[in-house]
């Protein structure tokens, strides 16, 4: 595996800002490679503009400058976003709701019905396909979730907070599943999270980020195998980048109310 | 079938049976003459006996508000998509079904009836016009009502106007258009009574408010009664298949058809 500092550019943001039409400035301009197979996570308090940042990315809101490059293979559909909420429709199985990515890009059904089995077999879905998304419990939810994210075969993720809504213990157990799933995969990820914890367990580097307006205060890079198990947690590499990152969000929190 | 479950179908028949028999005891004990008010006995009899002339208005009946209601949902639907993909559309349009829906109905039902020389066609506009309204403002609420996210996730997938549509708001308009349809079906009956009463015109296609205005000019008032009960009837089984069609299509994904906790 070749070492991520060397590595292509998979997104590549160079000066690309963000003030909506009544003026609010959320995101300042950004300076921001993320190389191909990194697993990149931003963490900083609400309204710095982690969302915003990867809703441009994504294309699903233009930059107001600067400009923003995704390598070839790394644009949708080889793209695939995970919201905050399971965003799956109600009235549709589980398995409609993996297989739409196929559906819109008009995949053949039979084709369609194999890659999204498979991309249920990933998270561990498979016996519920038929189930109708009311059926299944909030971490199940964002299971199915990923695997619509996953169906297109895609190179990079942009997961916003997905797993923010969830209880600690199943937050865990699919943060440590997701660690496997996109280093087995070899998956560039920009993730967003609130939790310190969940950046230096997942991540290869996290960015912090401090609002009004959004830019980014420092960045850390975590030196760790990049599959991880549960037994990270109690490392003291672990505990040591924890608090780092602490230290830093409470002084970017310090710097935001004065 | 649980405890719940009994009650409530028991007790609206148990209300029913109640009043029938005060009706009876009122009517027999006061003697009250037929031709004010006829015992629910009489009434039974009369709608044997006529069976046949008041099932062929029933018929009638039922045929215009069908076909009214067909149309208020296929035009209604239709408008309501035409407004979610053009607000200036909307806004040009809406005034209108807005005024259309105030003015009452028995204005403006001469006027059709003048205007449209096929009477049976006449009830039927009258009664579309009685009842589009809620569909298409129930379905234009559903159509916008629909998840942002979602939108931002089809929008990822690069789905196109038609399919958003199909896929997205056509499905999350569902709930909203099934509870203007329940609306609807009973304006539509509304409208075909209303509009026949107002229209007045006999013959072989007459419809149930036809033989109530004959039956109350010609003083058989047990007839009378009969075609209202025919009338309340249809109103009831209507709303019974609406309302199972609306359970058909909701009832695994959507909140309000959901089974309750016992």
């Amino acid at each position: 595996m070749t070492s991520p500092d060397t590595s292509p550019a998979a997104i590549d943001i160079r000066g690309a800002c963000k003030t909506y039409p009544n003026g609010t400035r959320a995101l300042e301009p950004i300076e921001l490679i993320v190389r191909e197979g990194e697993f990149v996570t931003i963490v900083g308090p609400s309204g710095c503009g982690k969302s915003t940042l990867l809703r441009l990315i994504a294309g699903l809101s233009p930059p107001t400058a600067g400009s923003i490059v995704l390598s070839e293979g790394y644009s949708p559909p080889r793209l695939a976003y995970v919201f905050q909420s399971p965003t799956l429709m109600p009235w549709a199985s589980v398995q409609a709701n993996v297989r739409l990515p196929l559906d819109l890009a008009g995949v053949a059904r039979t084709q369609a019905d194999k890659t999204t089995r498979h991309a249920l077999e990933r998270v561990g879905l498979q016996d519920f396909a038929r189930s109708f998304p009311r059926e299944l419990s909030g971490g199940m939810q964002m299971r199915a979730s990923i695997a619509r994210a996953l169906v297109t075969g895609p190179r990079l993720l942009l997961m916003d907070e997905p797993f923010g809504a969830l209880d600690e213990i199943t937050r865990n157990r699919l943060d440590r599943e997701f660690s496997e799933l996109s280093a087995r995969e070899n998956l560039t990820v920009l993730f967003v999270t609130h939790s310190i914890y969940e950046a230096v367990f997942l991540s290869s580097r996290v960015l912090v980020m401090s609002p009004r307006p959004g830019r980014i205060h420092a960045e850390v890079a975590i030196d760790a195998p990049r599959v991880r198990a549960d037994s990270f947690r109690t490392t003291t590499e672990f505990a040591s980048h924890s608090a780092q990152l602490s230290e830093m969000l409470g002084a970017v929190m310090q710097e935001a109310d004065q | 079938m649980n405890g719940r479950n009994w009650i409530s179908i028991a007790a609206p028949v148990v209300v029913g049976v109640v009043f029938l028999v005060l009706w009876h005891a009122v009517v027999a004990i006061n003697q009250i003459p037929s031709y004010l008010v006829p015992g629910p006995l009489l009434v039974f009899e009369t709608l044997l006996h006529d069976w046949d002339s008041l099932y062929h208005s029933l018929l009638i009946t039922l045929q215009v508000t069908g076909s009214a209601l067909l149309l208020a949902v296929l035009l209604g639907s239709l408008l309501s998509i035409l407004f979610v993909q053009s607000r200036l559309l909307e806004s040009a349009l809406l005034p209108y079904a807005v005024i259309l829906q105030v003015t009452p109905l028995v204005a403006i039902a001469p006027l059709i009836i003048i205007w449209v020389s096929d009477p049976y066609d006449a009830l039927v506009i009258c009664a579309t016009v009685a009842s589009i309204f809620p569909v298409i403002a129930n379905t234009t609420v559903g159509l916008r009502s629909v998840d942002t996210g979602l939108i931002d996730l089809f929008r990822l997938y690069g789905a196109s106007r038609t399919q958003i549509l199909l896929r997205l708001r056509i499905p999350s308009a569902a709930p909203y258009f099934f509870a203007g349809l329940r609306v609807a079906t009973a304006l539509a009956l509304i409208g075909a009574v209303v509009a026949e009463f107002v229209a007045g015109t006999g013959g072989t296609r007459s419809g149930l408010a036809y033989q109530i205005l004959q039956a109350g000019l010609q003083l058989k008032i047990p007839r009378l009664f009969a075609a209202l009960f025919l009338i309340t009837a249809t109103g009831i089984v209507l709303f019974l298949v609406v309302s199972w069609l609306s359970r058909l299509a909701l009832r695994r994904w959507h909140e309000s058809e959901l089974p309750t906790e016992p």
